[in-house]
């Protein structure tokens, strides 16, 4: 197995589905002679030409929908946002169009279509530069949403949402497109709708999706040196959702938190909640917690950045308040 | 009626460029070849058989008699919803649809019933749809808004004003990937042309020659807002911004609007696209069912005059009365086959089943994962 960077991860993986199959196609913006705003799609424009591999207008909502009308009729495109962000213009074509579209025309028409990019916070790029999507997307029946941490994931579900018939949003990250590690080569794919066990314990569940299973790790290994043993369970994809690892792991250590990076209200982690105490209810020790992003909008000055994102002594804090050990609340 | 010839001279014999609101309101009954005051109409009819011509006033007497079936269907209840009649549009339908290969696209936006039908779509598929059953187009999922038939090239029915022009884009580009001989009509009202879904698309057309015909069919009003009152342009305006040629036609003359169309897609086929459209058209009634004939957006005199003065099925009616293609015996039949059929669909539309409950989660996606939960509503559990 190879090292590589999780960007290099990606761009293996849309390099070797454009060589399998002739209908998928990556568009977006600066995806071709700039080889991507974050050069995901460095070299390909090259090894694929410019039929496959297409700089477009800023036009969010416009590339999106004409994404969603090639899918229409069979192509697969891969439609990149320079960041989620930018999506929200493109919502229209998303939700109204993409996740709709077989069932408004009774089956007849499915959309094997991925939308891809950065999501979340970066470093210092303030308010509208710093948002987590994926509540946005997973509340839509229709549409699949994925959320890779790691290399080998990102490889692995990417290729896998490229095969899926269905619309699959697959969110990236800005921090992780430098994160190396080991990648299985040639076939690799991880099926939608597995969680991955990234470490496992028993006296408490962080469970968690994306960038923040490295937050989640760090704070895993903290609450080690103090003798509590962590589950941290990678959802990985969000819709479908592993259900049953979440519930596994709770019915083993008996508490839970979430972690996102997103807002509180209706994320992620209320959806999960929620579902560990209607199905799991009789194995709870004390309520589910979640530690999100501040319920602001995100600062630029640093250090209002840092007190907004979620940081890993908030995730210990909460640890230890379903633990009922300490009772520290600094921040959580 | 193919060929070089028409596609070159496709502005001067297809599209009158008269700055009338409506080119057939002073039209009155001219049109045949006797009619001292045009040639116009004696060199439309010419390279149309008159079993086309038939054809032709057949298919829009169907549209005409299918709307006001759906329109009677709705006033007792039967069809639910939001229900936009394209009565005193067929002209636009069968004009711009008509000449089309079966395999070229249609998309359109949310007053598609009668381009579906133009596009054959089976007139029962459709009407099942709009009384919300199983065997409709969409199988009762879609209802009046979303009508959908692949196979026959209509792809949709879309509700979000402008929406479908970016899918159209797209729908081209597919055409344009493959190196396919096809090309796609897309349809929108006249207020989607100030919608930003619009203008990013005809960039993108035009910066990839995308072979779609973008056709604004001008009905005059947005649901009730004339459209000079919203906008600062003309429509013909508004694609030269991105360098693509724009053409105005009258719609409520179905012969005008088919030679231009039959020109269009064939230069589109040899040249590549985009082009864009105007079809000059009126409609006959309110902007949907909830909304009276006249309203509070125009007067009943206007509305009055217009249906008199501007009904495509009266002008084809006229034409081929003057030119003796047609005696009355003939329209009347055209007319009972049109109202058999559409009888026929109300009475398939009444029998045929509601969707079974177990269908309320089919076709939400296409391809149920291996592992993880899709739905989140217990039904999983």
């Amino acid at each position: 197995m190879a090292e590589i960077t999780y960007r290099e991860a990606l761009n293996q993986a849309l390099a070797e589905e454009m060589e399998r199959d002739d209908s998928v196609f990556l568009m977006g913006e600066e995806v071709a002679e700039y080889d991507g705003a974050y050069k995901v799609s460095k070299g390909l424009l090259d090894r694929f030409g410019d039929r496959r591999v297409v700089d477009s207008p800023i036009s969010e909502l416009g590339f999106t929908g004409l994404g969603v009308g090639a899918a229409m009729v069979g192509l697969r495109p891969v439609i990149e946002f320079m960041t989620f962000n930018f999506s929200i213009l493109a919502l229209d074509q998303v939700i109204n169009s993409a996740a709709k579209m077989l069932y408004m025309s009774g089956g007849q028409i499915n959309l094997p279509i991925v939308f891809r990019g950065p999501n979340g916070a970066a470093l210092q790029l303030a308010g509208q530069h710093s948002q987590a999507c994926e509540v946005w997307y997973a509340h839509a029946p229709g549409i699949k949403v994925v959320s890779p941490g790691t290399p080998a994931d990102a490889k692995g579900l990417m290729k896998a949402a490229i095969r899926d018939n269905d619309p699959v949003v697959v969110l990236e990250g800005e921090l992780l497109y430098n994160v190396r590690g080991e990648v299985p080569e040639g076939e690799h794919i991880v099926p939608l709708g597995l969680a991955d066990l990234k470490r496992e314990g028993g006296d408490v569940s962080i469970i968690t999706h994306g960038k923040m299973i490295h937050l989640a790790l760090q704070a895993a290994t903290k609450l080690a040196k103090e003798g509590i043993e962590t589950d941290v369970l990678d959802l990985r994809s969000l819709r479908p959702l592993d259900a049953d690892a979440i519930l596994a792991s709770v019915r083993r250590t008996n508490r839970a938190v979430y972690l996102e990076e997103g807002w509180p209200f209706g994320g992620v982690g209320a959806q999960v909640a929620a579902m560990i105490q209607e199905e799991a209810f009789d194995h709870l020790d004390a309520p589910v917690l979640r530690v999100t992003q501040a319920d602001v909008p995100m600062p630029y000055a640093k250090n209002l950045e840092q007190l907004a994102k979620p940081g890993v002594q908030r995730v210990v804090d909460a640890c230890h308040r379903v633990l009922y050990r300490n009772h520290s609340r600094k921040g959580s | 009626m193919r060929g070089e010839a028409r596609a070159a001279d496709a502005k001067s014999e297809g599209a009158p460029q008269t700055d009338r609101p409506n080119g057939a309101r002073k039209r009155g009954k001219a049109g045949g070849p006797k009619d001292p005051e045009s040639g116009v109409g004696a060199d439309l009819l010419q390279g149309f058989s008159r079993n086309d011509l038939l054809g032709i006033l057949g298919r829009m007497l169907l549209y005409r008699r299918f709307e006001e079936k759906a329109e009677e269907a709705y006033a007792i209840g039967k069809i639910g919803g939001f229900c936009h009649l394209h009565i005193g549009q067929e002209g636009a339908a069968e004009g711009c649809i008509g000449p089309l290969r079966a395999n070229d696209y249609v998309i359109s936006g949310y007053r598609e019933h009668t381009q579906a039908l133009a596009k054959g779509v089976d007139s029962r598929l459709v009407m099942a749809e709009l009384f919300g059953r199983s065997a409709g187009a969409s199988a009762g999922k879609g209802g009046s808004m979303h009508i959908f038939g692949a196979e026959q090239g209509f792809m949709g029915g879309h509700g979000i004003v402008g929406a479908q022009t970016a899918l159209a884009a797209g729908m081209g580009w597919a055409i344009h990937y493959r190196g396919e001989d096809r090309v796609v009509v897309c349809f929108m009202g006249d207020a989607a042309v100030n919608q930003g879904a619009l203008h990013e698309s005809l960039n993108m057309a035009a910066i990839w020659k995308l072979p779609v015909i973008y056709v604004v069919e001008n009905n005059e009003y947005g649901m009730g807002t004339a459209f000079h009152r919203i906008s600062a342009t003309e429509i013909k305006d508004r694609s030269g911004a991105y360098g693509i040629p724009a053409t105005v036609v009258d719609g409520q003359d179905v012969l005008v609007t088919w030679r231009h169309f039959e020109a269009l897609a064939e230069d589109v086929r040899r040249r590549g696209g985009p082009r864009f459209v105007e079809v000059r058209t009126y409609r006959f009634r309110g902007h949907s069912m909830s909304d009276p004939v006249s309203g509070t957006y125009r007067s009943r005199e206007e509305v009055a005059e217009r249906t008199e003065q501007a009904d495509p099925i009266k002008i084809l009616r006229d034409r081929l009365f003057g030119a003796e293609l047609l005696t009355q015996e003939e329209l009347e039949s055209l007319d009972r086959e049109a109202r058999r059929q559409a009888d026929g669909a109300v009475e398939f539309a009444e029998a045929a089943p509601l969707p079974e409950p177990s269908t309320l989660y089919s076709h939400v996606y296409s391809q149920i994962n291996e592992h993880g939960r899709l739905f989140f509503d217990g039904r999983d559990r």
